[in-house]
């Protein structure tokens, strides 16, 4: 029998939506005017090394990092730096932004912008982890995490395990499939150099069985590269949270406060392993993402290779514009994104879709009150009580309480919400008791 | 027959008279020793336990004030009660009540529905924390009111209320003890406590945005735009991140009337009588 990949405890079966499969990656238009945040990542903003008339072209290090958790920023597009200030971001609030008003595609003189795959790795782990620092790669996933921290491996631990994660569990969102599809040996190879930086030579792509095209290109191209397999998982949302990968590839509990690295794992998303392998072995910095733009209000719905800075509003124009029925834009999956006020804010590192929602596909009914059927606790991947933290919450129960249910360890994947029967938003209340935890 | 009956009584009878002699004597021997003063002192503060003296409860507090002595008690100071709760206390400690500025909660934005159009229409849970994290809000004003009424909520004492055509927080000045509920909880700090001024006025700048003048501007009709004009009438103003501020020190019945009209925003409030 074969063996099943899945995570036990918790999850929840999803309907797809993912009408964009099939929809091969286009390339976005470049917009007039691209403005891009400095702050793109967790840590701290990235200090500006530009002002205001500079020339730069595709590539330019606009930002260099501060800190050690920080991450650099590059032009997406070439000609002239306009304003540098803050600019409201997607939720409203205003963040500093770098204004470039493009004047034709001018890239780089060192990216390598053939489509010839590279094979050959000759640089040293160090330099390989110097070479994904300067390239400004965070973690694609959604968190933002800059990679090179998460690939050095720090004194003492071992890695034995890179897993790469391409279960994209969300529904609509189909940019990681897209990618696994056309850009398979890439995938590969960019898992490669992550090894070669970790010293180790065993890789695992896991991918739902739900995406038979991308499994078939990176089953048969896997057979012909040494510590590099495929892994098909079986569908169930969160798959694809960390934790949670873990648990289903290796059947290794992550604990409460440890690093996968801890267990002597890596994971990281083909997004990122993508990203890596253009800046490590074709010299290209992170300046552009593939998005999906789905939903029942979008007209042409599609996967599409877009450069960072573009504004939400120039990218939804692209696929039939705005309709009047669109009552609810969001950033990422409909289960974890956020609904967005602003659609002149740009697109990041982390916009992995662009959905447009109709009145009617989304529930409106009001909460009404807690019935105590502990749906929530048996959905939770994590193993929390959502309904208790709820409730402290409501009852502005100290943070010890929380401490006492663990709220911090949420993954806010949205199940407790979804499957609640009185409709109450469990997962905003999950979301102020982790922003409490952490004041204290 | 009878003598069972008797017997029986007797047991349970002397047991009982055993059991409450022991609880007698443990009573008088553990007996815990309270404060007359304590207690006499407590009974004349509100007993709500709101905190707002900076204490744990209404019981901590009368505690301090019957160990404390005449400088230190002068510190102490019940905001809920006011002057007539402090004047009972000293009069019970013995000492001379010190005399004290009333305080309010004042609101400093003026971002109604009027004033700050809404541009999205917020559905999530009707909480100010969970809004403020979600969005900049309604009016798109990254600092102004949410319109949601945490603050409404909190309030022990009812001086609060949703104003329905304006759709923001009302203090009744009456009823506020400035006990800094609505403080702690306003995720955008928009509420202050501000002593009055000697003649009972005062002055503030009803507004918290620290974007630019241009841009505050599109989002709310009075918004502060830092134009400067207040700090040529009274220098103890300062504008700073774009945002004015009125420092308590500055007497609102001097400069109140003048600061208010120069304001070409009317985002400086300014009110003779705070109280009456």
């Amino acid at each position: 029998m074969v063996k099943e990949y899945m995570f036990p405890m918790g999850g929840i079966h999803l309907k797809k939506y993912k009408i964009t499969t099939d929809c091969p990656i286009i390339d976005a238009k470049i917009p007039d005017i691209v403005t891009i945040p400095v702050k793109q990542h967790i840590g701290s903003p990235a200090k500006t090394l530009v002002s205001k008339g500079d020339k730069v072209k595709v590539g330019t290090l606009l930002a260099d990092a501060d800190g050690i958790v920080s991450s650099d920023v590059h032009s997406s597009v070439s000609g002239e730096v306009i304003k540098i200030e803050d600019l409201p971001s997607s939720s409203g609030y205003e963040e500093k932004m770098i204004s470039i008003k493009t004047e034709g595609d001018e890239w780089e003189a060192s990216i390598d912008k053939s489509d010839k795959i590279i094979q050959e790795i000759n640089l040293s782990p160090e330099e390989i982890i110097a070479k994904i620092r300067e390239g400004g790669i965070v973690g694609m996933g959604g968190a933002g995490y800059p990679t090179p921290i998460k690939t050095a491996v720090p004194e003492g631990k071992k890695v034995e395990l890179l897993i790469v994660n391409g279960i994209e569990c969300e529904p609509f969102l189909t940019a990681d499939d897209r990618l696994m599809v056309e850009h398979a040996e890439e995938i590969i190879m960019g898992a490669r150099v992550i090894n070669r930086a970790l010293g180790i030579q065993n890789a695992i792509i896991a991918i739902d069985e739900n995406k038979p095209k991308a499994i078939e290109a990176l089953t048969t191209l896997s057979k012909r590269y040494v510590g590099v397999n495929v892994k098909v998982c079986r569908t169930k949302y969160p798959q694809g949270g960390e934790k949670q990968l873990i648990r289903a590839i290796t059947g290794r509990e992550l604990p409460s406060g440890k690093l996968p690295v801890d267990i002597g794992c890596i994971v990281q998303n083909v997004g990122t392993v993508f990203a890596v392998y253009e800046m490590v072995l074709k010299n290209k910095p992170l300046f552009e993402r593939i998005v999906t733009v789905s939903g029942d209000g979008c007209r042409h719905p599609g996967n599409y290779r877009v450069r960072i800075g573009t504004p939400i509003s120039s990218l939804i124009e692209e696929t039939g514009g705005l309709s009047d029925d669109v009552n609810k834009i969001i950033i990422g999956g409909p289960m974890m994104g956020n609904a967005i006020v602003n659609t002149s804010a740009p697109v990041t590192k982390l916009t992995s879709g662009i959905l447009l929602l109709k009145d009617d596909s989304f529930s409106k009914k009001e909460a009404s009150a807690c019935i105590r059927c502990g749906k929530c606790a048996l959905v939770c991947p994590a193993g929390l009580r959502p309904y208790a933290i709820k409730q402290a919450v409501t009852f502005n129960d100290t943070t010890e309480c929380l401490r006492k249910l663990h709220a911090g360890d949420c993954i806010e994947c949205g199940c407790c919400s979804y499957i609640c029967p009185a409709r109450i938003p469990i997962l905003d209340y999950c979301k102020i008791a982790k922003q409490e935890i952490r004041k204290k | 027959m009878n003598d069972l009956i008797l017997l029986n009584m007797l047991i349970l009878g002397g047991t009982a008279f055993v059991a409450a002699l022991i609880l007698y004597l443990v009573s008088k021997k553990f007996a815990v020793k309270t404060d007359e003063m304590v207690i006499s002192i407590a009974a004349a503060l509100p007993q709500v336990n709101c905190g707002a003296c900076g204490k744990a409860g209404c019981a901590d507090f009368a505690t301090a004030c019957a160990r404390a002595d005449e400088p230190s008690f002068a510190n102490l100071y019940c905001p809920v009660g006011g002057a007539a709760v402090m004047q009972k206390i000293a009069s019970i400690r013995g000492f001379a009540a010190t005399d004290r500025a009333q305080s309010v909660a004042v609101l400093r934005c003026q971002g109604s529905c009027q004033n700050a159009p809404a541009k999205i229409a917020y559905e999530a849970i009707s909480s100010c924390r969970i809004a403020n994290r979600i969005s900049s809000g309604q009016s798109g004003c990254p600092d102004g009111c949410l319109h949601i009424g945490d603050c409404v909520k909190v309030c022990k004492f009812g001086a609060l209320s949703l104003d329905k055509t304006s759709n923001m927080p009302v203090v009744d000045s009456k009823k506020c003890t400035s006990c800094g509920a609505c403080v702690k909880i306003c995720p955008r700090g928009l509420f202050e406590i501000r002593k009055q001024s000697p003649a009972g006025g005062m002055v503030y700048v009803a507004c918290r945005n620290k974007q630019k003048g241009a841009i505050a501007r599109k989002n709310c009709s009075k918004a502060c735009i830092a134009c400067l004009k207040c700090t040529k009438i009274c220098d103890q103003i300062k504008v700073e991140n774009n945002l004015s501020y009125i420092p308590p020190e500055v007497d609102a019945g001097v400069f109140g009337e003048e600061l208010a009209k120069s304001c070409p925003t009317s985002a400086i409030i300014y009110k003779e009588r705070v109280h009456g």
